[in-house]
């Protein structure tokens, strides 16, 4: 028997990783991509490789994949992450009131927390607010948003998966019974339409995953949640500065090359193709950036851009919904065979999304092959173009 | 908000290239490459264009604007046009066109992975910092045997090779971002002094500094490629 082929739509963090999972256990591997790597959500990510401290008070299940996963991607992809640490800060009794529940949330998910004294922090980022109460630091880390994508599509290159770049999946190809056996595709750079045909499509567009389920007469819940992120043009932290208290608006300030980024919000919006920038939110990033590392309002805006989540649930917006992911298999869900979808979750959770996802693949292809992408280094990103 | 017109360079597989307008409305604190997003978005649904980060730390974005190479992500639309004004997007040169605004940066970064340009370094190994920027080696660590790692300045965004005078005449030239990832890890690897001290290496620069003005990420490269050149004259005289 040849090998089984396996579409994936979809080419940013889960849409890479998951055809690099796919190509390791050898299955015959089609990335179609209506832009080029990374242009969609993945592209425009803060940055944080989280440690999971994030959500160790509220959200115990996703704080754990995190601190799992960031010890897994700062092993294979080494060349694309700052591993510098992160602190959580107290600023406010508020914040302080908060350290313990944040201390004890870390240690029952297993993410090392260590405090220090505000004179060593000042020490370690001399740029931090001087009036901090308490700090504790934590494994986070930073990474290149392009180069981690590339480094996936690399190495699923590498071994064998093909590309389709600036390729639209504008339809589904369905049989007598409403299955899916392929994809009608749109080439944008050579203004060509032709089909696809395969064992099994997977659908990783992240917050466009309902486009492509409306073309195969199925449905999703998620909800598109944008956030917007502000960049300064100074360097002024050296590892991810966290707000010590519930995740909130403008409450990490990360370094990027000689950037410091400031986010993020978390807003519905219908439209998900072009999100127009709100000004007042990025005052708001200036004011709450400002109160953990006051020099920013000394540095000058560089950019400022917005990206949506795809946040699971059926309606309302962000923060309460869970941030871990959901594959589904269409047959379960409405009938459809040889369509699955995958979505929510984070950039750091992107391997383990992937390996969930292909889990299912080969399941319903009767498979047993085991995932190894935990153990295997990424290929350079370079290779990507260089191939 | 603003009325303005993009004229933007059009191609489609082997066809010959021509410009297209668009009529667009924008905000002028935003910037060239939301303008041509919205158009995909709103306007032609067939325009390609290469982003990835939207805030200059990817370097997929470069395009030239007004006949300048510029990062379109951090270039504000009310610093290269006027309300009711024209503004022209066309692809980087000195690289083959795939469609429209894209280029295939694929002969930059084998260069960058010949010269074995480090992804990440220590901190300490920029030394060039701009303004306001405190040395990188004065900031501590926890322990003294850590120190801290960065992604380097360099974004590879290829807008030096755009406009370096001499890429335009001579592919093999390996350019200024290559030719700067050598001068920052300094000539101990013989390798790399081959590389520097070859034909397509730092002998082959004119001096134009084109490069150093238009790089939007520090780089300075013609200053690099000034430097590398007495790193290659002191090691000949110590080999001679
Ligand atoms: C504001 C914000 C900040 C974030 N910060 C962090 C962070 O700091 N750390 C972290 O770990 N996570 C972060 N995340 C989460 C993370 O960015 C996302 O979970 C992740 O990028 C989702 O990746 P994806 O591949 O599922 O989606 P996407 O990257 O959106 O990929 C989907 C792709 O599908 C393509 N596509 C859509 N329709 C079609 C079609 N019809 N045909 C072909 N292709 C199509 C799109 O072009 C796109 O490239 C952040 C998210 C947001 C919104
Ligand atoms: S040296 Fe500057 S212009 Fe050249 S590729 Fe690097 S960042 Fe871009
Ligand atoms: S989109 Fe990344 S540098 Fe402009």
């Amino acid at each position: 028997m040849s090998k089984p082929h396996v579409i994936v739509i979809g080419a940013g963090f889960t849409g890479t990783a998951i055809a690099h999972d796919l190509a390791l256990r050898d299955f015959d591997v089609t990335v179609v991509e209506r832009g080029p790597i990374a242009s969609g959500t993945s592209g425009r990510t803060h940055g944080l490789l989280h440690s999971g401290g994030r959500y160790a008070v509220k959200d115990q299940e996703s704080a754990i994949e995190c601190i799992e996963e960031n010890i897994i991607l700062r092993k294979i992809v080494p060349e694309v992450i700052e591993p510098n640490g992160g602190l959580f800060v107290a600023l406010t009794e508020s914040d302080l009131a908060y350290k313990e529940t944040f201390i004890q949330g870390c240690e029952a998910c297993g993410i090392p927390v260590d405090e220090i004294t505000p004179q060593e922090a000042l020490r370690l980022e001399p740029n931090l607010n001087p009036k901090v109460l308490a700090a504790l630091i934590v494994p986070d880390g930073t990474f290149d948003p392009l180069r981690l994508a590339l480094s996936f599509a690399a190495s699923a290159k590498k071994n064998g998966a093909t590309y389709h770049l600036f390729t639209e999946v504008v339809d589904m190809l369905l049989d007598g019974q409403g299955n899916v056996t392929g994809v009608k595709v749109w080439d944008r750079a050579n203004n060509t339409r032709y089909e696809i045909h395969s064992d099994m499509v997977v659908n990783a567009t992240g917050a466009w995953v309902g486009q492509i389920t409306q073309m195969a007469h199925a449905h999703v819940p998620i909800t598109p949640t944008p956030g917007i992120m502000v960049a300064y043009d100074q360097r002024l932290v050296n590892r991810a500065i966290n707000r010590l208290n519930r995740p909130s608006d403008g409450d990490i300030v990360l370094p990027q090359r000689r950037l410091a980024v400031v986010g993020t919000t978390s807003f519905s919006i219908e439209e998900v193709d072009y999100v127009p920038i709100d000004r007042s939110q990025v005052d708001l990033m200036l004011e709450r950036g400002a109160e953990l590392i006051p020099a920013i309002r000394q540095a000058k805006e560089r950019g400022v851009y917005m990206a949506v989540r795809p946040l699971i649930g059926a309606s309302g917006p962000g923060r309460s919904i869970s941030r871990t992911f959901k594959a589904y298999d269409h047959k379960e869900l409405d009938n459809v065979e040889g369509l699955v979808t995958i979505t929510g979750g984070k950039a750091t959770t992107c391997r383990a999304m992937a390996e969930k996802t292909v889990d299912i693949v080969c399941q319903k292809l009767g498979l047993n092959i085991p995932c190894t992408t935990a153990a295997a280094p990424l290929t350079s990103y370079r290779e990507f173009y260089s191939r | 908000m603003w009325k303005i017109t993009y004229r933007v360079h059009r191609q489609k597989g082997n066809e010959p290239p021509h410009y297209e307008t668009f009529q667009v409305e924008v905000d002028p604190e935003e910037y060239v490459l939301d303008g041509v997003e919205k158009i995909w978005a709103s306007e032609d649904r067939s325009l390609t264009f290469r982003h990835a980060c939207h805030h200059s730390t990817c370097g997929a974005c470069g395009m030239r604007v007004n006949g300048v190479e510029k990062l379109t992500c951090i270039t504000k639309i009310k610093d290269v046009v006027q309300d009711g004004g024209t503004l022209t997007v066309e692809p980087l040169r000195n690289f083959p066109v795939v469609s429209d605004l894209v280029v295939d940066l694929g002969p930059l970064y084998r260069k960058m992975a010949a010269v074995q340009a480090p992804a990440v370094h220590a901190l300490s190994m920029t030394p060039w910092e701009g303004q306001n920027i405190a040395p990188p080696a004065d900031i501590p660590m926890r322990s003294a045997d850590e120190e801290y790692i960065r992604l380097p300045d360099c974004i590879e965004c290829g807008i030096c090779i755009s406009a370096c005078p001499v890429a335009a005449t001579d592919p093999e030239y390996f350019g200024p971002a290559p030719l700067a990832a050598i001068q920052i890890q300094g000539l101990d690897k013989p390798e790399l002094l081959a590389l520097a001290d070859s034909q397509e290496g730092v002998w082959r620069c004119h001096s134009a500094f084109e490069c150093s003005a238009v790089c939007p990420s520090n780089v300075d490269p013609g200053r690099r490629i000034m430097d590398l050149r007495r790193q290659v004259s002191a090691k000949r005289l110590k080999l001679a």
